[in-house]
């Protein structure tokens, strides 16, 4: 008898584990803490999220959080596109190029924020070469501002968009653009009626990543920005470790939630609609 | 006209190469300059910064500490991930979505608030320690990628496999063993390579959960480039770099870069 419900209720003690480890150290805390940025001294209140939306500080990082993280996502597709498509279509090395992606990917953010550091630096490569074409009087720092976070940005996250476009174009057939070639379609034109339609559903995963990650990354803002250039997840940082105003923080890291569930929620639901291969 | 549209791609995809990895390059090259401050080019040849780096007990501590983490870290997500994984292709319950969102869970917060939430309501509340924070932090960290990478793999595996050889006898556990396991072996190894490199590369998670002279490798390096600008990080940058290039040797020869990205 015993056996029998062991052997039925099997399943429980196989989930169980993890389930009550995730429960106990994430879901519940998380939904403290959401529980907690809608309550004072008991009551439920809207007020902790009406005074962040009205303080003009919140409304200067959410809005340089949200301009950068576009901005990386744009730049990341027009740079990243291109790539996917040489590399797909007329490469011959292809695992190397792969490789070659990976492997900033698997480097420390620290270390490729770093870099950044040493080549925009007041001493770096990229002022001497303008100082010596003239462009600078004398070497200035290219630091500490939305510039270096940007291109920081860009080569941290640009890898996972070349990596989710040669995803799906590799999987688009060779025939199929050859065969608009021979009903008479220019390579542009089979580009823009094939390629491209065929790759949007990678172009969104991949713009999804470069986003939410833009938006959540801690290393390159600090590390690349300034006190004056922060985001949200340097706003959370500093409110709960500087400032120690646990409530403020929650607010803040309530809202990062927000913003990444929405935009990776709306834009996967859109990329399965719009890929045609997948139905 | 197709050959210049060809060649014009191609520098494109050159210069966005150089981009994406000459930093790491200059870096390197850096590493091995003679001035105390850090500059590209710079000049003469030494290999005093690497003796350096293997001098700095900071370093070395931290190195350790991040690897010890990340390799406890995975270890229990596996224990906790794997047999999840088995119950959720292998038996019909009620629940399994959520079940699996619940797993998968871990990776749809964004680190910076996870390591916020965890310092407030585990770290502080039940006055956890260090060590201790860190490797549920991190364990949290890697069970989305266990569970992800076996499921997958173990939607491949035939469980008629599992079931012949309870036939023929074999007590479950033996089947599982025996049977399941090492079908799905090399799932496992890749879920094991990307959980710990994303553990051991961590900073949004480990920055709440660390204190002073308890570090993690990147913190203690994120607080060094604060206050100093010397060829010694660009030296363990380098070594660090070269550990990756080795370990993606590695992948490419056993499983296939491939299967981990």
């Amino acid at each position: 008898m015993t056996k029998g419900i062991l052997r039925r209720g099997i399943w429980l003690l196989l989930i169980l584990p993890g389930v009550l480890f995730v429960a106990v150290f994430m879901l519940i805390p998380l939904f403290s803490i959401l529980f907690s940025t809608f309550s004072s001294e008991g009551a439920f209140t809207l007020d902790n999220y009406g005074r962040l939306i009205q303080s003009v500080y919140f409304q200067q990082v959410f809005g340089r959080s949200v301009r950068l993280s576009l901005l990386s996502t744009a730049l990341c597709t027009l740079l990243g596109f291109p790539c996917a498509y040489y590399i797909s279509r007329y490469s011959k090395r292809k695992g190397m190029m792969m490789a070659l992606a990976v492997f900033p990917m698997f480097t420390s953010p620290v270390i490729r924020s770093f870099s950044w550091m040493v080549i925009l630096g007041r001493k770096g490569i990229v002022n001497q070469l303008l100082v010596d074409v003239g462009l600078f009087a004398r070497p200035q720092s290219l630091l500490y501002n939305e510039f270096s976070m940007t291109v920081g940005f860009v080569q941290l996250f640009l890898p996972q968009m070349i990596l989710s476009l040669l995803g799906v174009m590799d999987s688009i057939p060779e025939d199929l653009t050859e065969a608009a070639g021979n009903l008479g379609a220019t390579r542009f034109v089979a580009f823009l009626r094939i390629v491209f339609p065929l790759s949007v559903s990678g172009l969104v995963t991949g713009a999804v990543l470069v986003f939410t990650g833009c938006m959540t990354a801690y290393t390159t803002p600090q590390l690349l920005g300034a006190t004056d250039t922060q985001v949200l997840s340097t706003m959370v940082y500093q409110y709960a470790m500087s400032l120690r105003d646990w409530v403020q923080a929650s607010a803040v890291a309530m809202v990062m939630i927000l913003v990444t569930m929405l935009v990776s929620g709306i834009f996967n639901r859109l990329s399965r609609k719009i890929n045609p291969m997948a139905a | 006209m197709r050959k210049k549209h060809h060649i014009a791609l191609g520098v494109v995809t050159f210069l966005v190469y150089v981009f994406l990895i000459g930093p790491l390059l200059i870096i390197m090259a850096a590493s091995f300059g003679e001035q105390n401050a850090l500059v590209f080019p710079g000049k003469g040849f030494t290999l005093k910064w690497y003796a350096q780096v293997f001098q700095m007990s900071s370093f070395i501590n931290a190195a350790l500490l991040s690897l010890e983490i990340a390799f406890a870290a995975t270890a229990i997500a596996l224990l906790l991930g794997v047999p999840a994984a088995y119950a959720l292709n292998r038996y019909r319950f009620p629940g399994k979505n959520t079940v699996k969102t619940i797993f998968l869970s871990p990776v749809l917060i964004p680190c910076i608030v996870l390591g916020f939430i965890m310092l407030r309501y585990v770290v502080n509340q039940w006055n956890l320690s260090v060590i201790p924070s860190l490797l549920i932090g991190h364990t949290l960290l890697s069970v989305p990628y266990v569970m992800r990478v076996i499921t997958s793999s173990l939607a491949n595996f035939d469980f008629a496999m599992e079931e012949a050889a309870g036939s023929l006898g074999a007590p479950r556990g033996y089947a599982f063993f025996h049977i399941v396991l090492p079908n799905i072996k090399s799932g496992i190894a890749s879920a094991c390579v990307m959980a710990v490199i994303n553990s051991f590369n961590n900073v949004s998670l480990s920055t709440f959960l660390t204190a002073p002279g308890v570090n993690m490798l990147p913190i203690e390096i994120m607080g060094y480039v604060e206050y100093h600008f010397d060829p010694t990080i660009a030296a363990l940058a380098t070594v660090m770099m070269l550990v990756t290039l080795g370990v993606m040797l590695l992948i490419e020869k056993t499983l296939g870069l491939q299967t981990v990205v």
